[in-house]
């Protein structure tokens, strides 16, 4: 059988059954709500600190392999989740404290160069530590059983996690962000850092703690995308350019705009492999552009202030 | 006036003992200087996303160059070699070669590069007639086609159309018993997973001629979810599923077929499974997943292969690849043709190898041949068997044919217009 580049029928029939429905929206979820976790950081950052952090995909890489080697010492997935949170957290503090925070006022240009040369360091420092070779952390005993079966589709119980996990911290994020005294300071921030520090706000402070969400976020979901994805130095890469994608669609610097944009593109791309084999890749980047050309500041992004 | 120094080591001294550290840094990985040495280079792939194989492929090469050392060298001369990392880059592994034999003297080259880059070494080897072994290009144009002969090249590598004869047969044969008629494929996209495929499945319907493929999936490589493709799979229902995914990109395959129960419901055919890099390193290996040996110190069932196997892991503390015994039994045709012509002129040696069969761990025999003909090895251990979670991984292999390989590889040639 030649497979057609286009294969419409197979798209249709499958919206029309609600096993495959159910799967591939899942499957979609699934993708989505991992690449949220990474994109939410991102656009966090540059929101607050006005940098597209090009190294954000190391925190994804650090993320998985500290749960492994937690997952390893102690045989406690829930351990294994934190210290990919919190380990990540952490670097990404010291990463702004000891060396973005030095070119803030930089030509941008020299942000990128910064960022890019710790993308081949962090690489560097995980194949010091772990290796070269791939690794594979496995799936915890809790989670190896048969599929869940919904509406005939078929539906893994780690998945179900993996997507509770990250809406928890979707929503956590939205509302401390919009209610919370910390989250006002924040968005104050991230619109006039120069007044806020008048207000004798330590923005410093601010500006860190930001950038340890955004890593501690993109830990997250190299930690729960660890039992089912191998490790390699350099991991963070493909995230990292599928992140970029996401908060480009969704408007860079918005919550609800990277969570959109996930979703979208995870949904593009479980729906897309059936309608579009050939062509799955291709979609997400068509998508972008239909987006930029009808609203260049993404979907939910605001105009320039 | 004298001029008084300060005791302890000078500005000067300091200077030159920092540039003799660049220099020892600098310099290439060269295993042993003696005098009447005889050097022979090797451009193999010792950084990036395969390193792990070109460190397989140089420590192999060590094992044996050691052991013909101890022995007294290529006819009386010790072996010196000379191994640079090629990034695995094409244009970058033409230039070291080069560079080995113009302006570090090296006499013959093994070339450890994988299909891309045995091309460009080929062209270096063609342009100054070195002696030239390649040792891990399974490209079967490399020496199939006519039009790639050269008198002073040789390629001691399994090919990818043997596999592709026996792993086609294995898996029709299957077939019939089991009555699997719908099958699926799911491999790399790009030029060896397409053409892999595309052989595997021309055979596999060659021997079961009923058989129908209803789905492809064609991830890119590197892809680090497979989520939407194994999700597609299900909904096709194929009855087997063929896949040459290799390395990490199958062991993520496994893991995330693996929670959708995807093993359950259909035999999968993973032609790279079979090889430890990956068979140690998924941690819930599925039983029951058929794939092709890469290498494995069980197969062939010999005291040599299992001893050559633990001597391996003793020095290097992991156990050896494809690559590996490929490159091992490079060095044993080379001590075993300068033995049979007493010198180490390359074209001495050429002459020797063409046609010479060899007691070898990894033969399907105990011995291979280096063939005549088209200068490619043959009679290698190929077979094919299913997993199991533990060692020895893949308990029984079923040996593949050499007597079909070669009346099937003779047609194939033909239809390519090879001969």
């Amino acid at each position: 059988m030649e497979v057609l580049p286009v294969d419409l029928d197979a798209l249709a029939g499958c919206l029309s059954s609600s096993a495959c429905l159910v799967t591939q929206t899942t499957s979609g979820l699934i993708i989505g709500m991992l690449l949220f976790l990474v994109a939410v950081g991102l656009t966090l950052i540059f929101g607050v600190l006005k940098i597209v952090n090009f190294s954000h995909g190391a925190f994804y890489m650090f993320g998985a392999y500290f749960a492994m080697t937690a997952y390893q010492l102690t045989g406690s997935f829930a351990l294994a989740m934190l210290a990919g949170a919190a380990g990540t957290a952490t670097l990404g503090l010291i990463f702004e404290r000891v060396f973005m925070s030095r070119v803030y006022g930089a030509d941008v240009l020299m942000q990128l160069l910064v960022c890019y040369a710790f993308v081949l360091i962090f690489d560097d420092v995980v194949r010091l530590i772990w290796g070269p070779e791939f690794k594979s952390m496995g799936m915890p005993a809790a989670f190896q059983v048969m599929p869940l079966f919904i509406a005939g589709g078929v539906v893994p119980p780690y998945y179900l996690l993996l997507i509770g996990v990250a809406l928890a911290a979707a929503i956590v994020l939205g509302i401390g962000l919009s209610r919370s005294r910390i989250g006002k300071v924040i968005r104050a921030a991230a619109h006039n850092s120069g007044m806020v520090s008048a207000l004798g706000i330590n923005t410093g402070l601010i500006y860190g703690g930001v950038f340890a969400l955004g890593g501690g976020l993109a830990g997250l979901a190299g930690a729960l995308a660890a039992p089912v994805r191998s490790l390699t130095p350099g991991m963070g890469f493909s995230v990292l350019i599928e992140s970029f994608i996401v908060t480009v669609i969704g408007g860079m610097g918005s919550i609800v705009g990277a969570l959109v944009g996930a979703l979208l593109i995870g949904l593009i791309r479980s729906f897309g492999s059936l309608g579009f084999p050939l062509f799955t890749e291709g979609l997400m980047y068509l998508f972008m552009v239909i987006v930029l050309v009808s609203k260049p500041t993404g979907l939910f992004g605001k105009e320039a202030a | 006036m004298t001029r008084t120094r300060t005791p302890g080591i000078s500005r000067r001294s300091t200077l030159a003992l920092m540039g003799a550290g660049a220099m020892s840094v600098a310099t290439p990985w060269v295993a042993r200087a003696q005098a009447k040495t005889i050097k022979i280079g090797m451009p193999t792939i010792l950084s990036g996303r395969v390193a792990q194989l070109g460190t397989s492929s140089r420590n192999a090469v060590m094992l044996e160059v050691d052991k013909v050392n101890a022995a007294g060298g290529l006819a009386g001369r010790p072996i010196e070699m000379v191994i640079r990392d090629s990034k695995g880059q094409p244009q970058e592994a033409a230039r070291v070669a080069r560079e080995l034999v113009n302006t570090d003297g090296c006499e013959w080259l093994i070339d450890g590069e994988a299909s891309s880059g045995s091309f460009a070494v080929h062209e270096v080897a063609r342009d100054l007639g070195v002696l030239c072994v390649h040792t891990n290009s399974e490209a079967s144009s490399l020496t199939a086609d006519p039009k790639q002969h050269i008198p002073n090249a040789f390629r001691c590598v399994r090919q990818g159309i043997h596999d592709s004869i026996v792993g086609g047969s294995y898996a029709a044969a299957i077939a019939k018993a089991k009555g699997l008629k719908k099958w699926a494929t799911c491999s790399p996209d790009y030029a060896y997973g397409r053409d892999t495929t595309g052989e595997f499945t021309l055979y596999l319907k060659r021997f079961a001629p009923d058989i129908e493929i209803i789905s492809e999936s064609w991830p890119k490589l590197f892809q680090p979810d497979y989520t939407e493709v194994v999700t597609k799979i299900l909904q096709a229902k194929p009855q087997a599923l063929y896949s040459c995914l290799w390395g990490g990109d199958l062991t993520s395959y496994i893991d995330q077929a693996n929670i959708y129960a995807m093993f359950g419901q259909m035999e999968v055919f993973a032609v790279n499974m079979a090889d430890y890099t990956a068979l140690t390193v998924v941690k819930n290996l599925p039983k029951g997943i058929h794939s092709g040996n890469r290498y494995i110190k069980t197969y062939p069932a010999t005291p040599e292969n299992a001893a050559w196997g633990d001597a391996y892991k003793a020095k290097y503390n992991e156990y050896p690849t494809n690559w590996s015994w490929q490159n091992a039994t490079a060095v044993m045709f080379l001590a075993e043709a300068a033995k049979k012509a007493n010198s180490t002129d390359g074209k001495k040696i050429a002459e020797a190898l063409a046609g010479l069969t060899i007691k070898c761990p990894f033969g399907a025999d105990g011995t291979v041949t280096m063939r005549g003909d088209d200068h490619t090895l043959v009679g290698y251990a190929i077979g094919w068997g299913t997993t199991i979670p533990q060692e020895p991984y893949v308990p029984e292999v079923k040996a593949g044919d050499w007597k079909t390989i070669f009346e099937l590889e003779a047609e194939w040639k033909k239809s390519k217009g090879y001969t």
